[in-house]
């Protein structure tokens, strides 16, 4: 009778990997099984599952009792990662693997009846969590080889099911080829970006849209059902630049935990897209859920754009939960024993009726809502929110004469857009070189007003005038400063003018 | 149904065997009261040993020791007070449940496994 064996496998807090040892420990009690270290339910029944995979494998299970300790004991445990780890400490009290070969090496992966182990979510997390720990080797599924393989300074040793693993270990068997189970293909990124040259007319919401962009602001627009909201917004994350290693590394981890599978070419560079319906709670847009806490929309769009379509129609819990990350760019669960922490840098895109008929300002339709509903709908999007909101437009549908013109040369396409934005990102990035920030839509409004970056009082002066009449807030006033150093950046000029000013004034806009 | 009791009377009889080679003195077999039934009842020095015996031919529907469920140890423990209360002469230092779990198949020799003190 062997005794005791023991192995390591990782827990996952939202995108923090914690490593947890696996022990096995055979007592002289009837046959059995027991899992203590606060398992939740998919990880309690690792128990059936690795009984039938080490059966299946050509091992037996041990004649006594069997404990099995995942320490540390206080932190909860989800998820069926921690399988293959089980099984590996179990095989070591039985003697059919050598302690001594099991080492410090981490292993990930669920067990199938047959042996076979099968691909987890948060592989990436979890094998960034092994590395900061100074672990050289982990094990995964043959299908989650690639994904393990994004971080470097790591061994990664695939197996297809457990006896391999075994074999691997030094256990002397005839191998059994099996068919590894393959991972999970992505269902994440639209294949093909729309392209802005589909848009018919609304050519200032167009040119909101590549300042957007360019500046990474957010982005509200109003306007009646049809006028093409969506389709713009949609059209938004193909104007974004790719993502750096940084934030590709972040935006591929989080598609990992939300179990979406990688893309072709390893790490998610392209901006994510996240369109959550209105019905969305408060937990789904931020993430959590029993047990295990995953990864909301808004953190699924970390690095992207967030599209809130109807946003009216969203419940006040879950556009007030938005208010955190939008602050800090960060998403932090609290939970009684944890706290989960996810990446909350998206870029918030709304779109609203006017009214909850739609057509209240419209030019070819009648609202029939009466002015204090009118007055109301709106105002569901609290004045907190909407503060962090620097571009306002209003949109209307497409008249016949628009159409006609866009035979003559429509918009730009999504190609030409791109470039302004990415040429605009440039200036930005060379500006900014040295502070904290990146895109102007961070840059606080007392930096933007001091003295070296002070805009010439003639520039400045509808500014001030509208200021002074009250017509705009301090934190107004920071907001089409930081618009209009995106304009400036767009336009490719050293620093904001009249024109610029002016404009920004315009996409400040009005709304209600 | 004859052929399994016909396996269980052969494990209870290697069970004794093996038991008598460990030098427990084997003082009672098959013992029937209301509650069930003892299959062997021995003293291991000074300590009375209350013990099931579980015979199967193959371990295709699990280990025998497997088959003794959490409700059988508990008849056991009750058994254990009714033995002793039916035999008040017999004097031990204290008494515990042993389990001995047999597979023997039809053409090879049985494999023995004891579990001692599992309550």
């Amino acid at each position: 009778m062997g005794g005791a064996g023991r192995a390591t496998a990782v827990a996952l807090l939202g995108m923090t990997g914690v490593l947890v040892d696996i022990e096995a420990a055979l007592t002289n009690q009837k046959p059995g099984i027991k899992l203590v270290g606060l398992p939740d339910a998919a990880l309690r029944e690792a128990q059936v599952r690795i009984r039938s995979a080490i059966e299946h494998s050509g091992f037996e299970m041990p004649k006594r009792h069997l404990t099995v300790n995942l320490s540390p004991a206080a932190l909860p445990k989800h998820g069926s990662a921690f399988d293959l780890g089980i099984a590996l400490a179990v095989l070591v009290t039985q003697g059919v693997v050598d302690a001594e070969a099991v080492g410090d090496a981490v292993h990930l992966g669920e067990l199938g009846l047959d042996g076979r182990v099968r691909p987890v979510p948060g592989v990436l997390p979890a094998v960034l969590a092994a590395r900061r720990d100074g672990r050289g080797t982990v094990v995964v599924a043959a299908g989650d080889a690639d994904e393990a393989r994004l971080v470097s300074g790591v061994r990664v040793v695939p197996v297809a099911s457990l006896r391999d693993l075994a074999i691997a270990l030094g256990a002397e068997l005839d191998p059994v080829p099996v068919e590894p189970v393959p991972a999970p293909v992505s269902r994440r990124r639209v294949p093909v970006v729309p392209d802005l040259a589909d848009v018919v007319g609304n050519r200032e919401a167009v040119e909101a849209l590549v300042v957007a962009a360019a500046g990474g602001h957010h982005l509200l627009m109003v306007g009646p059902p049809g006028a093409g909201k969506t389709m713009l917004a949609a059209r938004l994350p193909g104007l974004l630049p790719d993502l750096d290693d940084g934030a590709a590394l972040e935006a591929t981890c989080v598609a990992s935990i939300a179990g979406e599978g990688l893309p072709e070419g390893g790490l998610h560079r392209r901006p994510p897209w996240e369109a959550p319906h209105h019905t969305a709670t408060a937990a789904a847009l931020v993430g959590g859920g029993s047990g295990r806490i995953r990864p909301g929309a808004a953190a699924r769009a970390s690095g992207g754009v967030l599209f809130l379509d109807e946003a009216p129609e969203f419940s006040a819990a879950a556009l007030e939960a938005l208010r955190q990350p939008l602050e800090s760019g960060e998403i932090t669960i609290e939970r009684a024993t944890v706290t989960a922490r996810y990446p909350g840098r998206f870029q918030l895109v709304l779109a609203a009726n006017p009214c909850p008929c739609g057509q209240f300002g419209s030019v070819d339709g009648d609202c029939t809502c009466p002015a204090s509903v009118r007055r109301r709908y709106l105002d569901r999007l609290s004045g907190p929110l909407l503060d962090r909101v620097d571009l306002r437009v209003r949109l209307d549908r497409v008249s016949a004469a628009q159409l006609r013109m866009t035979d003559e040369g429509g918009g730009p396409t999504t190609e030409e857009a791109r470039g302004r934005v990415l040429a605009a990102r440039q200036r930005t990035g060379a500006r900014l070189a040295g502070t904290p920030w990146t895109t102007n839509a961070q840059v606080p409004g007392p930096w933007l007003r001091a003295p070296d970056r002070r805009l010439a009082p003639e520039v400045r002066a509808p500014l001030d005038a509208a200021l002074e009449r009250g017509l705009l807030s301090m934190r107004g006033y920071d907001r089409v400063l930081r618009v209009s150093w995106t304009l400036a950046d767009l336009a490719g000029i050293d620093r904001p003018g009249r024109r610029e000013v002016g404009a920004a004034l315009t996409l400040r806009g009005t709304v209600r | 149904m004859t052929q399994n009791d016909d396996l269980g009377r052969r494990g209870e009889r290697l069970a004794a065997d093996y038991l008598a080679g460990l030098g427990y003195r084997i003082i009672d077999r098959n013992w029937r009261c209301p509650s069930g039934e003892i299959d062997l009842v021995a003293v291991d020095g000074d300590e009375l040993v209350i013990v099931e015996v579980k015979t199967r031919s193959s371990t295709a529907f699990g280990d025998p020791l497997e088959g003794v469920t959490d409700a059988k140890l508990t008849r056991l423990c009750v058994l254990a007070g009714a033995w002793r209360r039916a035999h008040p002469g017999v004097r031990t230092g204290g008494s515990r449940i042993d389990l001995v779990g047999i597979v023997a198949p039809r053409t090879r020799p049985a494999a023995i496994d004891h579990l001692r003190a599992v309550a």
